[in-house]
């Protein structure tokens, strides 16, 4: 049975047609990377997936139609970051991580040990623990952005949806996310990010899916998406290409001539 | 850091409680301490009873009922707008409350039936709800709320003022307009068991939303991925908000700012976060209008100096200094 199951996904936000019969089935264990050019669906189908979007199709999650389920079961299958790092108020960076744990919690359910120490692995995973008791509007945009990974991560779902994590990143802490997801989903949790950095994707996503116009152009190992033409046709860029002891290395080095005029 | 919440709530506790007593002992009336708490508590002591049950004890309970309410309704639709500028006045009851009970004064039916005041303020709230709702739609975002509650609060304040403008005469004019200051005079305990069901109702709703503001805290997409339903957010703080400060506004007018202050003011002592917020809010409240209700009385006995002209004259500057500090941190 697979984790998730979508199957003609359409989507439809006024009159323009943003997904358009998508069909994916993701097992437990994978990293997918979600990619495609800006406007292509991701954060749609991100979105859709989760229930946040009215949609038509079917999204089966856990072997149940996503439709069945009530909020809180849901949220307990699936965790999401949203692209936005939107951080309403000066709670600490510690409060924050543990608003993760709300649809475990009971109405009235107080903080209890094992929500401490999911919170302090979350914690120790996107290397936040410095600034714990800070207060998390005040932290630089990538500090926020891991602090955030973290909240998700600390709702401890099968299912992490991710829109851009590695937005705002540094290149250490790109790295770091990327070999946390791919643990994470070896260990626990099956990851689905979206991203524009192919590079990244290349070397760490056990699976990618390319979008395109609100549909799936390619889907398997990274070397089978990311080839010349693919690239060429969806991004409109050549690439430089090479497989290598560490993975496939992926360069955009020009835009081609179509695109430049 | 828990103890230090419990701490601050207690304070609060006490605070409200200590000016609830005082309240109780403010007044033309010049009454002996013990003498006036024997005779509220024991019923014995003919007039003086009657001064303390009829007079005072509803007004130190409408301070309470009407400033928890203000305060709590003001933490939550911060919480659930993610705005520190949201008051309960934005969605547009108060003012639909107040013209409510101008119709009322307007119209003469409160000479005739004296209920008939609050009934209709209650009335003006509960239709200001539904044009708001209306107008947001379902699952609305903040923006659209917001601009309903101008919508609605404009079009109330419009009618209110062409009931001014067609006033019979000068005499109800000055009426509609004393009422609308805020104030809690000569309030009976009928006005208390005709609010407190609304409001304790409205309070029951606001409570509970305290853990959904804290997922909204990130927005309402991760808040509604943790599980919460962002369409019943919207319905509980509209309807609480309408139940307990429509109520509220009912019995007393219009009372600003506190709604507005009180959250602001308390929020860096709970850390910022939104379901802290809520009870320490509500006490701040009480304190807030029993401490302007009582000063009322001692700053200028006879001349009824109105509570909400009070609140207004303290809070805006207040205010000001706010936004002033807000400023400068931004900078």
């Amino acid at each position: 049975m697979s984790l998730l199951h979508v199957s003609d996904l359409q989507v439809s936000l006024g009159t323009k047609k943003v997904l358009n019969g998508i069909g994916l089935a993701v097992e437990k264990g994978e990293f997918i990377g979600l990619i495609g050019p800006n406007g292509a669906g991701k954060s749609t189908l991100l979105k859709t997936i989760l229930g946040l979007i009215a949609s038509s199709g079917n999204i089966i999650l856990n072997g149940r139609p996503s439709s069945s389920l009530s909020l809180l079961e849901r949220a307990r299958l699936a965790a999401y970051l949203p692209q936005e790092r939107e951080i309403g108020w000066a709670i600490s960076v510690e409060r924050l991580i543990m608003l993760g744990r709300i649809p475990h919690k009971g109405a009235f359910a107080a903080i209890d040990p094992h929500d401490l120490l999911v919170v302090d692995a979350a914690m120790r995973r996107m290397d936040v623990e410095a600034f714990r008791h800070r207060s998390a509007q005040e932290l630089s945009g990538g500090e926020k952005a891991r602090v955030l990974i973290a909240r998700a991560m600390a709702q401890e779902a099968p299912l992490l949806l991710a829109d851009e994590p590695t937005a705002g990143l540094d290149p250490a802490h790109q790295i770091g996310l990327m070999q946390s997801f791919a643990q994470m989903a070896k260990e626990s949790s099956t990851v689905i990010a979206s991203m524009h950095d192919l590079g990244l994707a290349a070397r760490w996503c056990t699976r990618l899916v390319l979008i395109h116009n609100g549909q799936i152009v390619a889907d398997g190992a990274p070397k089978i998406v990311l080839t010349r033409a693919n690239l060429h046709q969806v991004f409109g860029v050549e690439v430089y290409l090479e497989a290598t002891a560490q993975g496939l290395i992926v360069q955009p080095v020009a835009m081609t001539d179509s695109k430049n005029g | 850091m828990k103890d230090r919440y419990f701490l601050l709530l207690a304070c609060l506790g006490l605070l409200t409680l200590v000016l609830f007593i005082l309240s109780l002992l403010t007044g033309p009336a010049s009454l002996c301490v013990s003498d006036s708490l024997h005779a509220l508590l024991t019923g014995r002591g003919d007039a003086i009873v009657l001064v303390m049950r009829e007079i005072r004890l509803p007004r130190a309970l409408l301070g309470v009922l009407i400033g928890a309410s203000l305060g709590l309704s003001g933490a939550v639709l911060q919480g659930y707008l993610r705005n520190p500028l949201a008051e309960p006045g934005l969605l547009g009851i108060s003012a639909s409350a107040s013209l409510g009970a101008v119709i009322a004064i307007y119209t003469g039916l409160s000479l005739v039936f004296p209920l008939a005041l609050p009934l209709m303020a209650l009335a003006g709230a509960v239709i200001a709800v539904f044009i708001v709702q209306m107008l947001a739609g379902k699952g609305a975002g903040v923006l659209t709320i917001i601009l309903a509650g101008v919508a609605v609060s404009s079009l109330a304040g419009a009618m209110t003022s062409l009931a001014l403008n067609l006033s019979p005469n000068p005499f109800a004019a000055m009426e509609v307009v004393y009422w609308m200051l805020g104030s809690l005079t000569d309030r009976s305990m009928l006005h208390v068991q005709l609010a407190a069901p609304f409001i304790l109702i409205g309070w029951v709703l606001l409570f509970s939303l305290g853990r959904s503001l804290d997922a909204l805290t990130l927005g309402s997409d991760a808040a509604a991925s943790m599980g919460v339903s962002i369409k019943r957010v919207q319905w509980l703080a509209i309807l609480g908000t309408a139940a307990s400060v429509g109520a509220s506004t009912a019995v007393s007018g219009a009372i600003g700012f506190v709604g507005l202050i009180i959250p602001h003011l308390l929020r860096p002592l709970v850390g910022s976060q939104p379901s802290k917020l809520l009870p320490v809010s509500a006490l701040g409240g009480a304190s807030i209008i029993l401490a302007a209700d009582i000063l009322v009385r001692i700053i200028a006995p006879g001349r009824d100096l109105k509570l909400g002209v009070l609140t207004a004259i303290v809070g805006a500057p207040f205010f000001l200094w706010l936004v002033f500090r807000t400023r400068r941190t931004a900078l």
